[in-house]
């Protein structure tokens, strides 16, 4: 950590309020140059409110509160305004073009440009020379659909570095990131630091801050409750945890003692193509079964075709089928679309909530029987007070915060979206549900919400395959773990022999188990 | 009419704003009957400083308006559902033209009976449909695409089919589109069945509002205050009435026209299908968000089969009524229907990106455009101006509707009003989760949660 006596940033009780709420009640957080400071807290608790004020989405005068950076008071009346004095925000929803090649990209809004003609020799060298800076090896014409998210994180970084940037703030960075993108960015940015660049990072990976965090501002109810300095020692992920939970936390995992009954559902041989490339196999002779009351895990880097082999098994959402087959308490079924899925009780909760689980128009009690209309409906017609019986039931059940269930669901935190979409297929009554992903994203008490759910549903007798990215996550509830690599499933380890190092190596080595 | 302005704003505007549901889409709503109001009250003033009496609001306009609007409201019917689904249907009016040919044709030239060609429209029109709903939905053109090549198509077709003359209808078939309620054999000097069907309108309101608060009751909603409802209740029965009056006791021989009939039964179909259906809950899931509810089992290329098809069958209704009013089918029928029957719809609330729109708002919407194109025509302003006029209202109502969604409310007036509670539109409703002290309770439920 340096030691310059003048903070880069210094926010003195910030508040702000919307109508009827006090998102920050004077917040104060001091980032002294040069460091990689962490903002934790719960979601909802003001950290992104507190990051829109820093970067002018809250212009001055919508908020209370001194913000002091590099020595000057500023107020900034938009973002172009904090990114001119050197501020740049990546969002966790990157804003890049996706039809643009990297270059073009980099500099959007920042063209090299004289007189309004860009001169592309100079944004070419320049890009090229951005680019080695955050370590991304890719032509610089090629547009950004064709980039991993890890990727276009990168650029979204060397885009930042072309407008000159002195603090740099990563809502979420690696949320959307495989481990190995995750590792590389981090060095990243702590590259940057030893270039001198202060970066503030919001994550919900406690391990991730652990690492790389100089110090850490934990915000709980919209108030900064207290600042670590991790250099002092002494900091560790529960330390974190108790700052923002206000308590310790002695388990992240419900205890649960598993009843596993018979192998009711199984799939033999499965085979997909990818949709628009015929040659690549994105599943390739998968094999698997789970048993009642079983919480199946399946791990796999980003891209190894967990979410794919998932889809492609649930009414063949994805995907061209190519072969296999499915079976169903000793019965073959056979699955060629979504609802055919449905009525033979399966149900998938997909990774991305909001462009996949929910119409986000849509209330809290109508996305909840979104998926069974049939089951409050007669002659075709929805019995409204069925419906709303319903979703009052599940909120109760699943402890949905909201005051009513005609709230809009856009209006709900992460967690409790992700437990409407759960609530939307608990209620088709499934034997077998597929998780894609169910706590990405939600903090850490709505994670333990979750797991409680998801066990809750296993006792229940009913199967779970819970496909993650967080191997603790896979190693604290589930029975028995697949790992997957490029397509094809390579060992099938029970939890008690499982370690994170037996299934990276089974995630990343393309030797199927012999059996 | 102003009475019923100056009530709303002497009440409670928290409790007011329930009496529309309480809720975005119904607050937007009630922005746009309001401007209805507003327009309408405009027009019966201005008509009186300028022709020394309220013309707007006499019984000779007000059937001219539904006799002029009928089928344009009752495209907007169609249009909201398909612009819902993120689509736009361009053809409407070539489709009621081509309809309408054929109508009169089958009449004139195979002497069809009129009821049996009545059949004969709506079956070309459900033809017309599945066709565009192939194409859109299973062969994936954009619906503008379609529809545009639609309304040449049939357009075509039509100057095609009749020689680009007009041809004809029998006075039988005259009836839907130009018909009145028949008077009874009683001695009453009013149209006795417009008063009927005005007392079953008080009725459904009485019995709507009924059944809401009892829904809200047995759900333990919060539910407006009793008077509310009352002033609810008596002030649209009383406009209802004033109307059906006024319907009721026009020149000698007119009376509710049929085409309004017609109008009335379809929204109340359409309205009950969109709002309490399984079909129309798939057409605002797909609307909305088309991969979530593919992903949920809502088969969403049949859904957008049906509701282009759905829009073509209607756009033959219209064309009938038209042809009928007209008392012949000509080339020119239904040129810019589409552009109406549109702006009705987004004037109506709905939103260009789709999943968002209401049958009651997109008649609501018509009836805008409706009363605002009349009053301008009973000043006697130029068809130039009308046009000028129609196109800023329409600007002006979406760009309010989207400057109000950028602002997070529901719409300037919801907006206006939401400012006394805003509990249902709290950005952090959420409240911060809890963790459980300990991860032994043998449940496995966290110990703490509060048990709300």
């Amino acid at each position: 950590m340096t030691t310059d006596a003048v903070p880069i940033l210094e926010m003195r009780s910030i508040t702000k309020e919307f109508p009827g709420v006090k998102a920050l009640d004077g917040v104060s957080i001091t980032v002294a140059a040069g460091e990689v400071h962490a903002i934790c807290g719960e979601n909802g608790a003001g950290k992104s409110t507190l990051m829109k004020v820093l970067s002018g989405v809250y212009p001055h005068g919508t908020y209370s509160g001194e913000i002091w950076f590099r020595g000057e008071v500023v107020e900034f009346r938009d973002i172009r305004a904090s990114e001119q004095a050197g501020i740049a925000i990546i969002h966790q929803e990157l804003a890049l073009i996706p039809e643009l090649s990297i270059i073009e990209n980099i500099f959007l809004g920042n063209e090299v440009a004289s007189g309004g003609v860009i001169d592309w020799g100079t944004a070419r060298s320049r890009a090229v020379e951005l680019l080695a800076r955050v370590g991304l090896a890719d032509d610089p014409d090629t547009q950004i659909k064709h980039l991993g998210v890890g990727k276009q994180q990168l650029v979204e970084i060397a885009k930042a570095l072309a407008k000159d940037v002195k603090l740099l703030i990563l809502d979420e960075p690696t949320a959307a990131l495989n481990e190995d993108d995750s590792q590389h960015l981090l060095d990243l940015i702590l590259g940057l630091k030893g270039r001198g660049i202060t970066s503030i990072m919001i994550s919900h990976k406690l391990n991730e801050i652990e690492r790389i965090a100089d110090s850490i501002t934990i915000i709980r109810d919209g108030r900064s409750i207290e600042t670590l300095d991790v250099s002092a020692g002494g900091v560790d992920e529960d330390r974190i945890i108790r700052g923002m939970v206000g308590r310790s936390l002695e388990s992240r995992f419900p205890d649960r003692t598993p009843h596993i009954g018979e192998v009711f559902f199984e799939v033999r041989d499965w085979t997909v193509q990818h949709p628009q490339i015929p040659e690549r196999l994105v599943a390739k002779g998968s094999n698997l079964v789970v048993r009642r009351g079983e919480i199946v895990g399946i791990a796999g880097l980003m891209g190894a075709g967990r979410t794919e082999l998932a889809m492609s098994i649930f009414g063949r959402s994805y995907g061209k089928y190519v072969a296999g087959s499915l079976y169903k308490d000793g019965q073959e079924i056979v699955l060629k679309d979504v609802q055919s899925a449905i009525s033979h009780g399966l149900a998938y909760v997909s990774e991305d909530r909001k462009v996949l689980g929910l119409n986000l128009l849509d209330t809290i009690k109508r996305s909840i029987v979104s998926a069974k209309l049939s089951r409050i409906a007669r002659r075709g017609v929805v019995d409204p007070y069925a419906e709303n019986d319903v979703a009052e039931d599940y909120r109760k059940q699943l402890r949905i915060k909201t005051p009513s269930v005609d709230v809009g669901v856009s209006k709900l935190s992460g967690g409790n979206q992700q437990k409407v979409v759960l609530a939307k297929w608990m209620f088709t009554d499934p034997d077998l549900l597929i998780l894609d992903e169910p706590t990405r994203g939600i903090d850490v008490g709505a994670k333990y919400e979750i797991y409680t759910i998801i066990q809750r549903l296993a006792s229940q007798g009913k199967g779970v395959i819970l496909i993650s990215s967080e191997l603790p996550e896979l190693l604290g509830i589930a029975d028995r773990v697949y790992t997957v690599f490029e397509g094809q499933i390579t060992d099938d380890i029970p939890v008690s022999e499982a370690t994170p190092e037996n299934l990276m190596r089974s995630m990343t080595s393309a030797r199927p188990k012999a059996k | 009419m102003t009475q019923t302005t100056q009530t709303k704003k002497s009440g409670g505007l928290s409790d007011l704003r329930k009496m529309f549901g309480g809720n975005q889409s119904s607050a937007r709503q009630f922005g746009i009957l309001a401007s209805l109001i507003v327009i309408i009250v405009f027009f019966q003033v201005a008509t009186l400083i300028a022709k020394g009496t309220g013309l707007t609001l006499s019984s000779t306009n007000l059937i001219n308006v539904v006799n002029q609007y009928s089928y344009i409201l009752i495209l907007a019917i169609g249009m909201v559902m398909v612009i819902i689904m993120g689509h736009i249907d361009l053809s409407v009016g070539s489709v009621a033209a081509f309809v309408g040919i054929i109508v009169a044709k089958s009449m004139a030239d195979w002497n069809l009976p009129w009821y049996l060609a009545i059949v004969l429209g709506l079956v070309v029109g459900a033809a017309v449909g599945a066709w565009q709903g192939f194409w859109v939905a299973y062969v994936g053109v954009p619906a503008f695409i379609v529809t545009l090549a639609g309304m040449l198509i049939f357009r075509g077709a039509n100057q095609w089919i009749g020689q680009s003359t007009s041809a004809p209808v029998p006075p039988e078939f005259s009836f839907i589109g130009a018909g009145y309620l028949p008077e009874l054999p009683l001695p009453l000097d009013f149209n006795v069945l417009t008063m009927l069907l005005g007392l079953l309108g008080v009725a459904w309101i009485v019995w709507n509002e009924v059944r809401l608060r009892r829904q809200q009751h047995k759900i333990g909603a919060d539910a407006a205050p009793l008077w509310v409802s009352l002033i609810k209740v008596i002030v649209l029965s009383a406009a209802i009435l004033v109307a059906a009056w006024l319907f009721a006791t026009g020149r000698p021989g007119t009376s509710f026209p049929v085409s309004g009939v017609i109008l009335v039964v379809l929204v109340a179909v359409y309205a009950f299908i969109t709002n309490s259906t399984v079909f129309g809950r798939h057409i605002y899931a797909v609307g909305g968000n088309r991969q979530a509810a593919a992903l949920s089992g809502v088969k969403d290329r049949r859904v957008d089969f049906f509701v282009m098809m759905n829009m073509s069958v209607l756009a033959a209704v219209a064309g009938m009524i038209f042809v009928a009013r007209s008392t012949a089918s000509g080339a020119q029928d239904g040129i810019g229907w589409e552009l109406d029957a549109i702006a009705s719809v987004f004037i109506g609330g709905a939103a260009v990106s789709g999943g968002i729109g209401t049958v009651i708002g997109s008649i609501i919407g018509g009836l805008v455009m409706a009363f605002l194109n009349n009053g301008l025509q009973l000043l006697g302003t130029g068809a130039d101006m009308v046009q000028i006029i129609k196109g800023l209202v329409l600007l002006g109502a979406v760009a309010v509707d989207v400057i109000s969604k950028r602002r997070g409310g529901p719409s300037v007036i919801g907006f206006l009003m939401s400012r006394r509670s805003r509990q249902t539109a709290d950005p952090f409703p959420d409240v911060p989760a809890v963790v459980p002290t300990s991860g032994t309770n043998e449940t496995s439920r966290p110990a703490d949660l509060p048990r709300s």
